[in-house]
């Protein structure tokens, strides 16, 4: 293999903001810790996940594939960085010095950057203090390969070298996606459309530790089985980071067609609107969300303009969440791509908000005449809400 | 729920002796055609028997069928194929523009290579401009291609005229028509007609998907796409698809018994149709008009009502028809056969296919009717302005 990946078996699980949660600090690091065990399960290989003096190890074995494993692990929250790392057998000084040169060698081939060795001595009975090592190591680089510099301050490569049972070195970090482990700060309702900003929403909030479940809302024969099977994928794209998803989905039709006849045409999105997010908050309730989450940014559609988002606002009795909320269109559209939903998430099939939408919708709703609009509802609309929430389909997606 | 297949233009449910003769194949004469031993022997024998029913169909020689993965790889071979062997005396590849694109797009292919491409217009009917395609043909002119049969809006293109004022004007020009849709519906004798190369593909005539031919004339020269074994003469490489082959034999032979019965059925349930929607109003039918078109394909716009709402309406029921060519479903710009005729936007986004088989019934034709009759009005009523 090139570069030496050949000779990994081992990655050090570097975490960030988890680290600095004083007492919760143990059931952050357990809950990443089963994360990732539960995403490496899926995986072919044999992986052992442990804790160690706030350090977590992943070490694998049998027919395990390194791109595999680090692109698994790069979608774990939580995760700052992941370092492979060369395992060494201990021995006398010398025996170091020639593993920390092979290890130069193999992995910084050629190298003209700036180094700083540091070292850790856990294993207090070797010979030499961490700082005589630094030192010591640090100048048989330098003797042996003329081209690297020490920097102290500012190095391009620093050399971590742990000397335990065994002697590990990394020097490299990939970065994780940041964030913390999911199942650490509750659960949320996602309003999961087909478009590009409700998954990107969902990752966001699923980012910073949040489990998710999610609505969707179809109309057939308006929209079509692909348009509900499009939803499903993006799920699963997304739960490949938050875990699985549950899903409901909820048959709409009967309930738009009601808001078409007997309200305006221009107040038809905001209505619909109003009415997805009281029955998204039925099952948010049911489920034990503590929030809906949805992917609205301000003023990037007509239901989106301070107004609008007031008038849907106003239903809920739960907190609405809009991690999108100040993204330009731009911003959302390369998180999608990053975290692979763009591309289904393009694809051409008609969603229900779309299909009746008045040419010119109100922009600027009132909350009064909204309401006023919607008392032309009052003869059937609580049993048509009864009637989607009990027929709605949910599924587990993973 | 009962199930009323009108999609047959898209594909088609394979008949009881393809199925048939597929298993045994599959299960039991199982070997490679090239084999030495008696396992091959017995292999090829299906591909020499499939050979000799269609060349007997199109009374054509047996050396003059190439079997392929369908009517789009029969179409790149004859487009493609006929373009390469010509390249060196001329540059001009001539077809029109409501091909399908598995046409259009090996052209669109052989344009980007440097190849020169002629698009002959239709009219409002699907009717090609002759005059045009005459005009088109000169002396560089490698290739024309034409389809038989829309597979839209059934219009159909007069191949024999077309062949002739193709070779009036070049004798060495190779005319290749795509007969997807036309196979199985008419009689065809390509030698007799003036057409060099014909598209045939097995799935449109209860035969298996995977599986089609292309008819080359002997005289006509044309390179190879697929390059390997040598099967076939060279002309096409790869292992032959013995189950598919032997499918496809069977539903072409099926299709030409009791043909002429099988061609009034069609009809018969084409004008029930046509004069169901026309008495219910409202509606727009494409293509030629009486029996100047296909006999299995109607093609209706419902202006103010969005085509795959309607299709799913329909499927609700138990109705299957397409919207757009399902070959291409996930594309929404317009289809190239209805850009083609200029129909209108408004007809464009309302336009489905019903596509009959000579197992539908007229029975099925007043319940769709009827279907039609309850939704439109609702489907009608609920839409964007």
């Amino acid at each position: 293999m090139e570069n030496g990946i050949d000779m990994y078996d081992t990655f050090l699980i570097k975490y960030g903001e988890i680290g600095l949660k004083g007492k919760n600090r143990n059931i952050f690091e357990d809950a990443l810790a089963a994360r990732i065990r539960g995403v490496l399960k899926g995986l072919e290989g044999e992986f052992e996940v442990t804790k160690e003096r706030g350090r977590i190890y992943v070490r694998c074995a049998g027919s395990w594939g390194y791109d595999e494993v680090i692109s698994s692990l790069t979608r774990i929250f939580g995760i700052v960085g992941i370092c492979p790392v060369v395992v060494y057998e201990t021995g006398d000084f010398e025996k170091l010095k020639s593993d920390m040169l092979d290890y130069v060698r193999k992995e910084h081939p050629g190298s003209h950057e700036t180094f700083k060795v540091k070292v850790r001595r856990v294993n207090k009975a070797f010979p030499m203090t961490s700082m005589q090592l630094d030192a010591a190591l640090g100048e048989a680089i330098l003797n042996e390969f003329p081209d690297m510099h020490v920097d102290v301050h500012h190095p391009d490569i620093m050399f971590d070298v742990e000397i335990r049972g065994q002697v590990s070195i990394y020097s490299k970090v990939i970065p994780g996606p940041g964030g913390m482990p999911v199942g650490t700060n509750g659960k949320a309702m996602l309003l999961l459309s087909g478009g590009i900003d409700s998954p990107v929403a969902g990752w966001m909030v699923a980012k910073r530790g949040v489990t998710l479940d999610a609505t969707y809302f179809h109309a057939p024969p308006y929209t079509s089985e692909r348009a509900k099977q499009k939803v499903i994928d993006l799920a699963k794209i997304v739960s490949r980071y938050t875990g699985p998803i549950r899903l409901h989905i909820v048959n709409f039709t009967d309930i738009q067609l009601y808001i078409y006849d007997q309200c305006p045409h221009e107040e038809l999105t905001i209505i619909m609107r109003r009415y997805m997010m009281k029955i998204a908050e039925q099952f948010a309730l049911e489920d034990g969300d503590l929030g809906l989450v949805t992917g609205e940014s301000i003023g990037q559609v007509a239901s989106q303009t301070m107004q609008s988002l007031l008038c849907t606002n106003d239903v809920c009795t739960l907190p609405v969440y809009r991690p999108l909320i100040g993204f330009d269109k731009n911003d959302i559209v390369e998180i999608s791509k990053k975290i692979d939903t763009y591309d289904t998430s393009i694809l051409p099939y008609e969603d229900c908000c779309t299909i009746f939408v008045a040419k010119h919708p109100v922009t600027k709703p009132n909350l009064k005449i909204i309401e006023r609009s919607e008392t032309h509802l009052k003869e059937k609309i609580d049993d048509l809400v009864k009637t989607a929430i009990e027929t709605t389909e949910t599924i587990m997606v993973k | 729920m009962r199930e009323i297949y009108f999609d047959n233009s898209s594909t088609t449910r394979p008949s009881e002796a393809v199925v048939e003769v597929m298993e045994k194949t599959l299960r039991e004469d199982y070997g490679n055609p090239s084999s030495l031993h008696q396992k091959g022997v017995e292999a090829e024998h299906y591909i020499r028997e499939a050979r000799s029913v269609i060349a007997g169909i199109l009374k054509a020689d047996e050396s003059e069928i190439i079997f392929t993965s369908g009517g789009t790889e029969a179409n790149n071979l004859a487009v493609i194929g006929g373009a390469l062997a010509g390249r060196r005396s001329g540059k001009r590849i001539v077809t029109t523009e409501m091909e399908h694109p598995a046409v259009a797009e090996p052209a669109a292919f052989l344009e980007r290579l440097g190849f020169e491409i002629v698009r002959v217009p239709v009219d409002r009917e699907g009717n090609l401009d002759l005059e045009f395609l005459g005009n088109a043909v000169t002396e560089d002119t490698l290739v024309v291609s034409t389809m038989f049969v829309n597979n839209e809006i059934g219009s159909v293109v007069p191949v024999e005229q077309a062949a002739k004022l193709v070779h009036e004007k070049n004798p060495k020009t190779l005319y290749h028509v795509d007969a997807i849709q036309a196979f199985g519906k008419y009689r065809m004798i390509p030698r007799d007609m003036g057409i060099d190369a014909l598209s045939v593909s097995g799935h449109k005539l209860h035969g298996p998907k995977g599986t089609g031919f292309l008819y080359l004339n002997k005289h006509t020269h044309v390179l190879p796409v697929l390059y390997g074994g040598g099967q076939q003469g060279g002309m096409r490489s790869g292992t032959e698809n013995v189950p598919g082959i032997a499918g496809l034999a069977v539903a072409a032979r099926e299709a030409y018994t009791d043909f002429d019965a099988k061609i009034e059925q069609l009809y018969l349930l084409k004008e029930h149709l046509i004069s169901g929607l026309t008495e219910m109003g409202g509606c727009v039918i494409h293509g030629q008009p009486g029996r100047t078109g296909a006999p299995h394909i109607v093609n209706a716009a419902f202006p103010g009502v969005g085509a795959e709402v309607l299709l799913h309406t329909l499927e609700d029921q138990g109705i299957y028809v397409s919207a757009g060519s399902a070959c291409s479903t996930h594309k929404r710009s317009a289809s190239p056969t209805l850009s083609a005729i200029h129909a209108p936007k408004e007809e464009t986004t309302s336009s489905v296919r019903f596509s009959f088989c000579p197992e539908n019934t007229m029975e099925e034709i007043d319940f769709t009717l009827d279907v039609l009759r309850k939704y439109l009005p609702m489907l009608r009523r609920y839409r964007a302005h």
